[in-house]
């Protein structure tokens, strides 16, 4: 059971394997002579006024926690779609009202206006 | 020393898929630039070599001898690290794709659970080479990334349950054979509206256009990576393309039925075409979808911001939704020829 997945540890493993590699080819075969101007941030040959770790909108934290419950969402639907046959009727009625609570909320999301962005 | 042969065997594999996967990263750089070339009534990159066959060789080693800048306001060790951490998931998920019937490195039950994984951690390599870079275009282009990412993951997520539903397996190589037989046997005709909205998903996921407002050439000068040359530049880049060709790749083998041939069930067709390998059609069927990136490329104008998350929350949320309930009614009631 578990071997099947040796495969995958040693695909990541090679995976970053070539990622620092290839890293590790540019450092060596490429040029370096730094100075200040090309080692400033780019803001289209302006001197960067301020610092950019500025304040964002808040709506893409929204985002991100509705988000998280929508992924919740999924993560239950998985193993339920896999075994719809066996559950059956009581399974899909469960299932129902799980959805029917949590499309409750996404349309009070809506119509609070959580979702929009102009 | 039976188990380093099998380490090495696995290797080998490994190494049969990377290769392969880099060298078509590479074409699809071409025949990108030539079918958009096509597409503006020009001739794309056509000198280096002979119908420029070259030019993808000659771009990779100018991008492995160009200076590699680190900004000095950057956070040095978070701006090293990742774009590796961009490409490593965009390998790591070839692991599970079954390429032809028994063609699979790790033929795991959880494959598709993993992929989903897999494709979730490539936007940390966004965000953090956005968020370390410490320049204004580079944040914004990684807020933008984040969130429409995330967005767009739940639609295909509940695009995927409704296959899974049909399919009745998380392993990848039984949802393909869970499609065996003529072409209207393949998900995409049952389940139409969730290959529609799983399509969309997987372009705007992988930040292409017309969703490449993280990119953004013209706005905010390719985004996250605006400060990224050289080599760390080409290893987002390869990490991009290998995104691109994944999803190509999920498509066939979710909603067109993998390496089964086209014309199987077809009178005269189908068994004239009985010889060609499985490879082949499922190569074929995921340029197929490559094209179509490359198409919307140089076809669509590129959607606002807002306009986005529109669709996203708005239409393909919903949409998903509905036709899923709908799957499951079919499925429990054993509607139709295909549930």
């Amino acid at each position: 059971m578990l071997e099947n997945y040796l495969p995958i540890l040693v695909f990541i493993v090679i995976g970053l394997v070539i990622g620092t590699a290839l890293l590790a080819v540019g450092y060596v075969l490429g040029p370096r002579k730094p100075s200040e101007g090309k080692l400033a941030a780019y803001e289209c040959g302006f001197e960067a006024f301020e610092d950019s770790r500025m304040k964002f909108d808040v709506r893409y934290y929204l985002v991100a926690i509705l988000f998280i419950i929508f992924d919740l969402e999924i993560a239950f639907l998985f193993p339920w779609a896999i075994v719809l046959d066996d559950i059956g009727l009581f399974g899909f009625a469960a299932m129902g009202i799980f959805l029917a609570i949590l499309l409750l909320g996404f349309l009070y999301e809506w119509k609070k206006g959580a979702l929009e962005w102009e | 020393m039976a188990e380093l042969t099998e380490l090495l065997w696995i290797v080998a594999k490994i190494g049969a898929i990377i290769g392969p996967l880099i060298i078509a990263v590479a074409y699809m750089t071409y025949a990108e630039r030539r079918i958009l070339g096509w597409i503006q009534d020009r001739h794309g990159c056509n000198t280096v070599g002979p119908f420029g066959l070259l030019q993808p060789f000659a771009d990779v080693f100018k991008l492995l001898l160009k200076e590699v800048t680190v900004p000095a306001s950057a956070n040095k060790f978070l701006f090293v690290v990742a774009p590796m951490l961009a490409l490593m998931p965009a390998l790591a998920a070839w692991a599970v794709i079954p390429f032809a019937d028994g063609w699979v490195l790790a033929d795991i039950n959880a494959g598709l659970l993993y992929i989903l994984a897999m494709t979730s951690l490539g936007v940390y390599g966004i965000i953090l080479a956005g968020w370390a870079s410490n320049s204004k275009y580079a944040l914004l282009s990684t807020m933008r990334s984040g969130a429409q990412v995330i967005s767009y993951e739940i639609a295909m997520g509940f695009a995927l349950v409704g296959v899974l539903m049909t399919a009745g397996s998380l392993n990848l190589s039984d949802i393909v054979n869970a499609q065996a037989g003529a072409f209207w046997n393949w998900y995409w005709l049952p389940l139409l509206p969730l290959f529609v909205v799983y399509w969309i998903s997987g372009v705007a996921e992988t930040n292409r256009a017309p969703f490449d407002v993280a990119e953004g050439e013209s706005e905010i000068v390719a985004g996250f990576h605006v400060e990224y040359s050289g080599s760390a530049f080409a290893l987002f880049f390869l990490a991009e393309y290998m995104n691109m060709i994944l999803i190509s790749a999920l498509a066939t083998i979710m909603f067109f039925g993998g390496w089964y041939s086209p014309f199987t069930g077809i009178p005269v067709l189908g068994p004239m075409f009985d010889w060609v390998p499985g490879i082949v059609w499922f190569l074929l069927k995921t340029a197929f979808f490559l094209f179509c990136y490359v198409w919307f490329r140089g076809t669509f104008p590129r959607y606002r911001y807002d306009q986005i998350m529109r669709l996203g929350w708005k239409v393909l949320i919903p949409v998903t939704v509905v036709w899923l309930v709908v799957v499951a009614v079919f499925h429990i009631t054993g509607f139709g020829p295909w549930y």
